[in-house]
């Protein structure tokens, strides 16, 4: 901890990269990869804000047996609307393009993003597409699902389907950007000293993050435009009535949309192993193993979209083997568990609130992940597919995973980013009420999706409505829980305590420059040559009075 | 520098495998329906153009060589031969896309184009059943095949074919892009990563049409007299 502490703090300046330069002007032609993510920042949680009135109008619609606050064509616009702003306009973006694209370049020890222009031109797609999906939604919505299965998305939907495809197709091209410049910039910028297994864990999760976003967005790319120019010309390849083949739709879909899962999880992993390692002051244990599970993950991800086809009539034998694919990537996944676990034991955990998201994350991931097994089992699946257990079990993992990591990373990295401290009573209090509210939410779906109510419906039998009560009692207090880290930040813009630039005394090199960073990041070039998570081992402190390898001041 | 270019070149291969995924949506449908409906593939193959999509196979080879004789001229510093490849390249490219204008248009006429596209002409040509001295804008139907599969081929390739073609144009406008910028002498040996990188691009452009062109063109000729 001493010779942690002395690292040398760099002197506090009056410049920065939020007050370099002032105008509209400024940030809108910005090439900072720092100004870009909080570019990025402010539009996703306008996104996340538009997602969640979707979500609380289901949860209050659902209070009651009867449809009787919302249409059932109103309800079908509603979920497919919350799933569409959610994924592809909130979880998909959420930690790549905010907390990736200020940490990547600070992590590894450069100034910038290798394409700093195509980083401001990927957030410009990002807003056109999310503007012609709002246009679809206050046009007059669309009624497919997120998934938008064919034939219904071709011939039947009476709505606005081309233009959210459109929307989601030119959002695509935000993402590849995206993946395409974390790629080159951890190839070609990392800093002297830098190697590949002294990368902290957050940059590997975010290069095999990269690598899905490359290799599977393309995919959805051609298959919604595809669609959409197959219902404009009625002519095509997905409608059975035109002789073209439904299924082939659904595992074109689905090639991006099962590692899309993974896009927004694996990121989040990346922000748990660095909490798990820095809040118990331990190296993580099993380095190479976390960060070969996040790139296995990537890969075993491509090979199992045909789990989402099990009751579709795609072949026993194939199902079968997407059936094993499917339960090989909890393999990956548990060794993630299991090394984070490991190294909580006998280190010194401090409960600070970005700890406390953290933990938060390990339960409620194990249990999404863990009911994924469920869903996997091919004969369970039969039973379960389209009832509240797949809900509940995807946002375990979207919600329960994904969303605590991105809210966990954002307090713990908030100092670096605003120069601010968050009020820590606040935050360990609105993490309590997330952490409730979530599973209040979400585990009586689990039962009431097992005894068979299905989903995407407004209206149930009344046997269900206990669940459904429970569930939307958890759903007010998560969105009061929301609200208050958003009070709060934005308070602590202009209230928080200033923050130090190394406010949680660790090793990493985002922590070694002034919080804000300035500009260009690091005054001198840093080099590095101490592994990530080096702490110092008590007793060498102790017993030799100093830090074995001699921790280079930059 | 060195760091830079070597971002450029990452940066590109990288791109072009997000390409290849973009058309292998494509390519799985395509392999999809063609096991599907051999007959029908077969017999709409038959009535693609062979000559000039074998010329413009050539076309865009040639262009593939003077591109890659640009990026060398360039890496040793020889301007005018450099500005002269890249001419050559364009006016290739540009070739290309004219024969392919012919060939939508003769495919407009005999009306092969699917479905309501264009409303007044749907997808109805006349046909040629099998055995009957050959009509060139005639389709002959093989044994097993339908109209509307015929259609799903059409359709195949003019997504195929014309999502090529946008990538031809986009490579066109990036090659008067290299163009003004070697006029104006701003490449020399030390400075070259966007020609390299845009010959990339061009590269994997044209490997795109040599795979199109024997699964769309060449899929049924021995089934033709058979």
């Amino acid at each position: 901890m001493k010779a942690i502490e002395s690292f040398e703090t760099p002197r506090p300046s009056e410049v920065n990269y939020i007050n370099a330069q002032y105008g509209l002007k400024s940030w809108l032609l910005t090439k900072d990869h720092k100004r870009i993510a909080l570019l990025y920042l402010g539009s996703i949680t306008f996104f996340f804000f538009i997602g969640g009135l979707y979500a609380m109008m289901i949860r209050l619609e659902l209070l009651t047996p009867q449809g009787d606050l919302l249409q059932s064509t109103t309800y079908n616009k509603v979920f497919t609307q919350h799933g569409i702003i959610m994924i592809f306009f909130f979880l998909i973006p959420s930690i790549p393009a905010t907390l990736g694209n200020f940490l990547i370049p600070m992590m590894i020890g450069a100034k910038d993003l290798a394409f700093p222009r195509i980083n401001l031109l990927s957030w410009y797609i990002y807003l056109l597409g999310g503007i012609i999906t709002i246009y679809a939604l206050l046009a007059g919505g669309v009624d497919t699902g997120w998934t938008f299965y064919t034939p219904f998305s071709t011939t039947f939907s009476n709505s606005y389907v081309v233009a959210a495809g459109l929307g989601i197709f030119i959002n695509g091209f935000s993402s590849i950007l995206t993946g395409l410049n974390f790629i080159v910039t951890i190839h070609t910028m990392r800093a002297p000293g830098m190697t590949w297994f002294r990368m902290p864990l957050f940059i590997w999760s975010h290069y095999a993050t990269s690598l899905i976003m490359i290799l599977g967005t393309p995919v959805i790319a051609i298959t919604v435009l595809l669609l959409a120019f197959e219902r404009v010309s009625r002519v095509g390849i997905f409608d059975p009535g035109l002789g073209g083949d439904p299924v082939l739709f659904q595992h074109l879909f689905w090639f991006y949309s099962h590692p899309a899962v993974y896009i927004m999880v694996l990121p989040s992993m990346g922000v748990v192993s660095e909490l798990v390692a820095n809040f118990s002051r331990k190296n993580i244990f099993g380095y190479s193993f976390v960060a070969f599970s996040s790139l296995a993950i990537a890969v075993f991800g491509f090979l199992v979209w045909g789990h989402h086809l099990f009751v579709t009539p795609q072949s026993v034998y194939a199902g079968m083997i997407f059936s094993f694919l499917s339960f090989a990537v909890a393999i990956p996944s548990a060794i993630k568990v299991f090394n984070w676990t490991a190294t909580l034991y006998r280190s010194s955990i401090s409960y600070d609130t970005p700890m406390l998201y953290a933990l938060g994350f390990i339960g409620l991931f194990t249990v999404g992940g863990m009911t994924g097994l469920f869903l996997a089992s091919l004969a369970v699946d039969v039973h379960l597919s389209d009832t509240y257990f797949v809900v509940a079990h995807f946002h375990y993992i979207m919600v329960g995973g994904a969303l605590m990591g991105y809210l966990g990373g954002l307090h713990y990295w908030w100092p670096k980013i605003s120069g601010r401290m968050y009020p820590e009573g606040w935050g360990r209090f609105a993490a309590l009420v997330i952490f409730v509210g979530f599973n209040l939410t979400f585990l009586p779906q689990f039962v009431a999706g097992y005894l068979g109510m299905p989903r995407r419906y407004h209206a149930y039998p009344p046997e269900f409505q206990v669940f459904n009560v429970l569930s939307t009692a958890g759903a007010s207090i998560l969105g009061f829980g929301m609200l208050i880290p958003a009070i709060y930040f934005v308070w602590s813009m202009r209230y928080g305590k200033h923050a130090e630039a190394n406010p949680w005394h660790l090793p990493g090199l985002e922590w070694r420059t002034q919080s804000p960073p300035p500009t260009e990041n690091f005054e001198v070039t840093p080099v590095v040559t101490w592994d990530a998570y080096e702490f110092a081992p008590r007793e060498e402190i102790e017993v030799v009075g100093k830090f074995g390898p001699e921790a280079e001041r930059i | 520098m060195e760091q830079q270019r070597e971002a450029g070149t990452l940066g590109m291969w990288v791109f072009l495998v997000t390409e290849i995924m973009f058309f292998g949506g494509m390519f799985l449908a395509y392999t999809l329906y063609r096991s599907m409906f051999p007959a029908a593939f077969a017999s709409a193959s038959n009535h693609l153009d062979i000559t000039l999509g074998a010329v413009n196979t050539g076309v865009l080879i040639l262009s593939s060589f003077t591109m890659a004789m640009a990026v060398y001229f360039t890496q040793i510093g020889k301007r005018r031969p450099q500005i002269l490849c890249l001419v050559l390249t364009l006016i290739l490219g540009l070739t290309f896309l004219g024969i392919k204008a012919v060939e939508y248009h003769d495919k407009y006429t005999d009306r092969l184009i699917p479905g309501h596209l264009i409303p007044s002409a749907p997808f109805g040509p006349a046909v040629n059943e099998h055995g009957k001295p050959p009509d060139h804008h005639k389709l002959t139907l093989l044994t097993g095949a339908t109209l509307p599969q015929v259609e799903m081929f059409y359709w195949i390739y003019f997504a195929m074919t014309g999502m090529h073609a946008l990538h031809m144009i986009i490579g066109a406008g990036l090659l008067t892009f290299l163009l003004i910028y070697s006029i104006k002498g701003r490449f020399d040996p030390e400075y070259h990563s966007p020609v390299e990188v845009i010959g990339l691009y061009w590269h994997f452009v044209d490997i795109v049409w040599i795979f199109l062109f024997p699964l769309l063109y060449l899929l049924g000729r021995h089934l033709e007299h058979g």
